[in-house]
């Protein structure tokens, strides 16, 4: 058969459903294939939409997500979304067409390196030489996207291979003698994690976006539980710990609760399940938690000791290391009493500083408010996507996630034009969820192509724009760290979101009284197929608290 | 940390962090890497992102012809080596890394050095190439170029002796090195 419909019964084999995409000269064979072969294209109007939508649909369903381009251009306007992927280590496989092997090297028409430009920014490429390689490098990709830290795998294939005529085979399993991540943690470390926790007056369980990549949010629980750890979350780790629990402190970091980045700040161990320690989270790194011991459990041994030196590493999978830790604490049979004086602490710091703003009188729609009435009107039973900048930040505050995978976003790369094309991925992934953009009106215009695959292809995402007419966290930056020379921040008041919403087939909605807001919202998630709605906030609202960037948790603002 | 359950106490403060230190050493490493287009690239591309100095590196085929040898020496002052191992390892075409130690390795380095030579300093530089076991490879009037093979500090105490004659250039391969004893690097 033709290589491409080995491709396709590849696809197929992997479990793949559903793929992102847009057809051009070099792989003009693979959507050949693709015409009768059974999967669901949708049809994208930008690949990186198409590479956004593959990661909302990773993100919301677990599964990998599939996106296709062509060569040159096409492959080009997918390095946004794989570098996105793999900062956030979402599970993708990029499938991207080249010119033929004989123009390879030539500069021909539509040639771009794409395996040599990506290269920094993916899990693992492979460039197809052999046309008898390519059903094992699709599963290949697989495997390698889905396993151990989960991220983009890109696979460039030469138009004229992907045309050869093969004999498939279907593959059963991968041989890949330099790659085989470890899953099961050591025990001895695990044991004595738990003696460390024992010991800890001030403990403090720090989990990130590995707790959702691993399905470990039940574990986590499990162990938080086993006595009463204080819980903080990053911003890609929000929902594994349920935002209402009991033992729950916000998320921490540089737009955390002051009550997570204190406990961070005086805990004597931290105990770090999934996350990296980035420079949102630390802050100053010198002075980023000073007395804790630090227990950190990653699937990925590189990010171990990277920013911050562990005491105690545990390398491998939070699914199997986390039952094996609650069960060794357990059996310690610790008093819980010695940690009556750090309850009482966190207890202070979240009577004196909770979340919180301050609500307008009139008619004006505040930022927070929005989300807040965003919050109530889905019963917080939503999957919710959003772009970057200070409507994100204020999402993460206010929309208490109390599941994993309903709260997708761009943390790493902190991608604007991110929210829609991956809540129309997310929707494909789950149809019978509410799947919800908050926007803000800078970053949907980047992607906002796609309201037309969400018309066409009948997808029914509902974006809320949070408008304030600016590039908001530009401008509160510039405000707050650059005199207040607002440069090249203000949007002006174009488009009208209503008519272009129209323009594309989708239903447009405005609003911009506050009493108004929650019955305009209900009446958004309702609707039927894909609707804008124009959410005229407070223009010069900023987003707090604050940790300023390079300082440390005391200095937060706000 | 003895059997489950067991009760000793743990001083926090008795923690040491594991990892992450500078040796302050130079390290050998030896990759066995699979012999496919552009794993040379994602190794450079790789120390150069990150911010790694690579001291040398030489690359050549191994008994298999599936997989090749990169041997790197790194400056483990001005870097954490258990990251730029990790980092190596994350690379699917990465087979294997060792850090070799320096007393249980034997490392060798291939030099050709091309020296001014006219008249009297052409028996002087080859009376130093003879102590440093290095051969004549190439003579012509005004030069002659020697080949000396050693560990690199050997080829820089050789370098030293030879410069004030007039260096005029200098090729060195990479470090190459392989483990003591039956055991396969």
């Amino acid at each position: 058969m033709r290589a491409v419909d080995a491709v396709m019964e590849c696809l197929k084999a992997e479990g793949v459903k559903h793929v992102f995409g847009i057809p051009g000269g070099a792989n003009l064979p693979t959507y050949d294939a693709l015409y009768d072969a059974g999967l669901r294209h949708v049809q994208c109007r930008h690949e990186q939409g198409a590479g956004h939508a593959a990661e909302g649909y990773a993100k919301a369903s677990g599964q990998v997500g599939v996106a296709l381009a062509t060569s040159g251009p096409g492959a080009t306007n997918l390095v946004t979304a794989i570098a996105d992927a793999m900062m956030d280590s979402v599970p993708t496989v990029f499938i991207t067409g080249q010119v033929r092997t004989d123009l390879l090297g030539t500069d021909g028409f539509q040639e771009a390196d794409v395996t040599g430009i990506t290269m920094p920014i993916v899990k693992h490429s492979i460039m197809i030489q052999d046309p008898l390689e390519i059903p094992g490098a699709i599963h290949e990709a697989f495997h390698i996207a889905r396993t151990g830290r989960p991220g983009p795998v890109l696979v460039d294939i030469p138009q004229d291979l992907s045309r050869a005529d093969i004999p498939y085979e279907p593959v059963d399993s991968v041989r890949l003698p330099g790659y085989q991540p470890t899953k099961e943690g050591n025990t001895k470390q695990i044991r004595l994690a738990a003696k460390a926790l024992a010991n800890a007056r001030r403990p403090v369980i720090y989990a990130g976006g590995g707790v959702v990549n691993a399905d470990a949010s039940p574990e986590l629980v499990a162990l938080a539980v086993s006595d009463r750890f204080p819980v903080t979350c990053t911003l890609m780790g929000l929902g594994c710990f349920p935002a209402p629990h009991d033992q729950w402190l916000g998320m921490l970091g540089m737009h955390g609760t002051r009550c997570a980045n204190y406990a961070m700040d005086e805990a004597d161990l931290i105990c770090c399940v999934g996350a990296r320690f980035d420079d949102r989270i630390t802050g100053k790194l010198s002075e980023f938690a000073p007395r804790a011991k630090f227990i950190h459990i990653d699937v990925d041994p590189a990010e171990i000791s990277k920013n911050v030196p562990a005491h105690i590493p545990i390398v491998g999978d939070a699914k199997q290391i986390l039952p094996k830790l609650t069960a060794e604490y357990r059996a310690l049979e610790t008093d819980s009493a010695r940690l009556d004086g750090w309850w009482e602490r966190i207890r202070g710091w979240q009577e004196k500083h909770p979340l919180g703003y301050e609500d307008s009188e009139g008619s004006e729609i505040k930022p927070q408010y929005m989300i807040e009435a965003l919050y109530e009107a889905t019963g917080g039973d939503a999957i919710v996507t959003s772009d970057v900048g200070q409507h994100q930040m204020w999402t993460a505050q206010y929309f208490h996630f109390d599941a994993p995978r309903k709260w997708i976003n761009s943390g790493g790369l902190g991608t604007m034009g991110f929210g829609l094309p991956s809540a129309m991925g997310a929707k494909v992934a789950m149809p019978d969820e509410q799947v919800v953009c908050v926007a803000g009106d800078g970053s949907i215009i980047m992607n906002v192509q796609e309201l037309a695959t969400c018309v066409t292809e009948n997808i029914a995402v509902k974006v809320f724009i949070m408008n304030n007419g600016y590039l908001g966290m530009v401008r509160q930056w510039q405000e707050l760290f650059w005199d207040g020379r607002y440069s090249a921040v203000d949007m002006g008041s174009s488009p009208d979101w209503v008519k272009l919403a129209e323009a594309f087939g989708a239903t447009g909605l405005r609003v911009d009284d506050k009493a108004q807001l929650p019955g305009v919202m209900k009446q958004v998630l309702e609707a039927e197929g894909p609707v804008v709605c124009d959410v005229r906030v407070t223009p010069e609202e900023n987003c707090y608290p604050m940790i300023p960037a390079g300082q440390a948790a005391r200095d937060m603002v706000g | 940390m003895g059997e489950p359950a067991t009760k000793e106490v743990l001083n926090l403060d008795d923690l040491q962090a594991s990892s992450g230190f500078r040796t302050g050493r130079r390290h050998i490493l030896s990759l066995l890497v699979e012999n496919k287009p552009g794993v040379l690239a994602r190794i450079s591309g790789l120390f150069a992102r990150r911010g790694f100095n690579i001291d040398s590196l030489a690359v050549g085929p191994t008994d298999d012809d599936q997989i090749s040898r990169i041997t790197l020496t790194v400056d483990g002052a001005s870097h954490p080596i258990d990251q730029v191992t990790k980092q190596l390892h994350k690379l699917i075409n990465v087979i294997k890394i060792r850090d070799l130690e320096p007393n249980e390795a034997v490392a060798r380095e291939l030099a050709l050095f091309k020296v001014s030579a006219d008249g009297d300093s052409r028996g002087q530089i080859m009376e130093y190439a003879e102590i440093f076991r290095g051969r004549i490879v190439d003579v012509s009037k005004r030069s002659v170029t020697v080949e000396v093979t050693g560990p690199d500090d050997k080829i820089e105490a050789f370098e030293q002796m030879i410069r004030p004659f007039g260096l005029i250039e200098m090729v060195r391969t990479g470090e190459i090195a392989v483990s003591r004893g039956r055991s396969a690097t």
